[in-house]
């Protein structure tokens, strides 16, 4: 099946193409070496020339059903079967089932001599036998300056080798051709001479104690290819070339929202925590909780049963078991029930991007969910700031695209600004999480911010996290007029503020009993005015009467004494002392 | 010296069916190259080695998987299987002096 799909011209209209298998290696030659074409591997000493070229034979042979030759030169069968089991591949089997053909070509120089003239037609012999035999489509030969070792005519060595890569083409066979690095040039000899089709370059080189393999194609004739430079690297299963970076922006997403595990946490991300497939970074100086929330993360996820691969540069996986017991995390029971895989190696044990193939590797073996990177600053010690960044924008597309969610934690040293993630990754992530220590009162603290969460909405504020032995609490940090204070600080606040609030209801009550009091005073006082005032209108009316009965005494007395006197007051006073004699006198 | 002259006495006088040397002639079908070469060997066997020879000629076209054997690459080879050790010359053969040393052949005769 897949052996006809390259055949059909590739959507540019460019040259066939062989899928070699190899991983990452088809993605930059946009489909493999040049169908039918003889391509030039070169390369120094142990770069791994003849595991690609065997690779690429071991492939087509498992995956294409293109049978393959394989004319050696330097090593034996049984050395090649044995190399290559390295890798993972059973060549001997392949090799019964007549899916490969080795054939070794040995030449000592000091063993044969030359007479005369010749031609080199016996090769072509059991190059041609071997194909024919099998019926292979692929043709590996390595290494063929061999020769020029063990044929002392150069001339008709060269006359030769361009007959052989015309008579390659000519039998339709795609063939990979290694050969030695040169000073000057690709290959020592020159063949690049005569293989013009495609050169791929590979290389080791050593950068600051750590060996790391690129991979170049050099020259990819009618062809679009990756000009740079790809790290590569020889794995348990193969060569994996790395940069896979997708290059666009076309990840899926989803509305789906997954706990952090910290409660507090998912409402201040808008009450519902991370988006699933997104990259989530942590950052903090030493000791602010880093790993402890990511394993939170990790218990959160294993408990809605997803699979959770938890990488760890700087701990063993027993040391985070044991200390993420301490604050009542149980990791055992998940790693046991597999749906927590730990995987811990340091830092510097490889280059970088055998740190990162091995991530590809241990997350294709397991397929998490959710995967926590503790710390990727440590990486740095494994290469440059740039590779670094590099490497982390690869590990969250290869991530993104598997919409898995992942946590890096990154740890920021002593005298950087905190809103600096370390290689200027944090422009990478959808969401960002700063944990701080503040310092004050003889203690430190720890606080936590929501730096950025794309997409939600999220809490501006600042909370202290608690580390108890029974995990994690966030508590509003104390905000008021003595500024942002937290632990024994905010403790103390609030007591102080919890008695000056008794202090007040203490004192309004006091001042209600006090108005009561006066009251009841101001009462009594009303009271007794109001009968000081009855005894005073008593007291007046007394005399209004008093006063009444004495005018009537006096002008009784009045009258009588002026009858006494005989006065003529007998007309004027008449009605009157008529009355008042009536009055006085009933 | 001493060695050479032994030699050169010996498969002549005692036991000569022992010493019969057993050459192999590759070749791919009936080339130029190849006839040279299988008319020089035959010459150069029977002024050295008369009767004392046997020469077979392969033909790598019809017997392509022999050629793994005695590792031929170059077209045409020479292959002394015996006397032990294997001896192996490439080319027509028109360097006679080179023929004679690398099959041995001086001390041979």
């Amino acid at each position: 099946m897949k052996k006809t799909a390259p055949k059909a011209p590739t959507p540019g209209g460019s040259l066939p193409k062989c899928p070699t298998g190899i991983q990452g290696l088809d993605e930059i030659t946009g489909g493999g070496l040049p169908r039918g074409r003889p391509t030039l591997v070169c390369g120094g000493a142990g770069c791994g020339k003849t595991l690609l070229a065997a690779e690429f034979l071991v492939r087509g042979a498992t995956q294409f059903d293109e049978p393959g030759v394989l004319m050696s030169f330097e090593e034996t069968e049984a050395e090649l079967v044995a190399n290559v089991a390295s890798l993972g591949f059973n060549l001997a089997d392949l090799i019964r089932r007549k899916k490969i053909f080795i054939d070794y070509v040995h030449i000592d120089p000091g063993e044969v001599q030359e007479s005369g003239d010749y031609d080199l037609e016996a090769l072509f012999v059991r190059l041609n036998h071997a194909i024919d035999t099998i019926g292979a489509k692929r043709v590996v030969l390595d290494t063929l300056e061999a020769l020029f070792a063990g044929l002392k005519n150069e001339a008709v060595l060269r006359n030769e080798l361009r007959r052989l890569f015309r008579w390659l083409k000519q039998k339709g066979v795609t063939a990979v051709i290694t050969a030695e690095r040169g000073r000057e040039q690709l290959t020592r000899h020159g063949l690049e001479e005569y293989v013009s089709d495609c050169v791929i370059l590979l290389d080791h080189r050593v950068n600051d104690q750590i060996a790391t393999r690129n991979l170049r194609v050099v020259k990819y004739r009618g062809a679009f290819h990756g000009t740079n430079e790809f790290p590569f690297l020889i794995a348990e299963n193969g060569i994996s070339v790395l940069p896979i970076t997708s290059l666009a922006l076309n990840h899926e997403t989803t509305n789906e929202r997954i706990a952090t595990g910290i409660p507090r946490l998912d409402s201040m991300l808008g009450g519902h925590g991370f988006f699933r497939g997104s990259s989530v970074l942590l950052t903090g100086t030493p000791g602010t909780g880093k790993t402890i929330i990511s394993a939170n993360f990790a218990v959160a996820a294993c408990a809605r049963g997803e699979r959770t691969l938890f990488f760890s540069f700087e701990e063993s996986p027993n040391q985070i078991l044991r200390n993420m017991h301490s604050i009542g995390l149980q990791l055992e029971p998940y790693v046991k029930r597999g749906l927590l895989r730990f995987h811990s190696a340091r830092p510097s044990l490889y280059g970088l991007e055998m740190h990162l193939a091995t991530m590809f590797k241990q997350i294709a073996d397991f397929k998490p969910q959710v995967v926590v990177v503790d710390p990727i600053t440590s990486l740095m010690d494994a290469g440059t700031s740039n590779e670094c960044r590099g490497m982390v924008t690869r590990l969250v597309d290869y991530l993104k695209a598997g919409q898995v969610t992942t946590l890096f934690t990154s740890l920021t040293q002593g005298g950087h600004s905190l809103q600096q993630s370390e290689a200027n990754m944090s422009s990478l992530m959808d969401s960002w999480i700063l944990l701080q220590d503040f310092e004050g009162n003889g203690e430190r603290n720890r606080v936590l911010y929501v730096l950025k969460a794309r997409g939600m909405a999220h809490s501006n504020q600042i909370r202290e996290f608690l580390i108890s032995n029974h995990g994690i609490d966030l508590v509003d940090a104390y905000i008021g007029a003595s500024g942002v204070l937290t632990g024994s600080a905010r403790a103390a606040q609030s007591a102080l503020e919890k008695a000056a609030v008794l202090a007040e209801q203490q004192e309004a009550a006091r001042r209600k009993r006090e108005l009561g009091r006066k009251r009841v005073a101001l009462e009594r006082q009303i009271q007794r005015l109001r009968s000081d005032y009855e005894t005073e209108a008593l007291e007046l009316r007394r005399i209004d009467e008093q006063v009444g009965t004495r005018s009537l005494v006096l002008s009784t007395e009045q009258a009588a004494s002026g009858l006494l006197r005989q006065a003529d007051a007998k007309v004027l006073a008449g009605p009157n002392a008529r009355s008042r004699n009536g009055r006085l006198h009933s | 010296m001493k060695d050479r002259k032994a030699k050169r006495r010996k498969p002549a006088r005692t036991r000569p069916a022992a010493k019969i040397w057993q050459l192999r002639l590759y070749v791919t079908g009936r080339t130029p190259k190849s006839a040279t070469a299988f008319l020089n060997l035959k010459r150069l066997c029977e002024t050295h080695l008369k009767g004392l020879y046997r020469i077979t000629v392969i033909n790598l076209l019809t017997h392509p998987q022999l050629a793994k054997g005695d590792q031929i690459l170059a077209i045409p080879t020479v292959v002394r299987r015996l006397p032990s050790p294997v001896r192996t010359i490439i080319g027509c053969l028109s360097d006679t002096e080179r023929v004679l040393v690398g099959l041995d052949l001086r001390t041979a005769v």
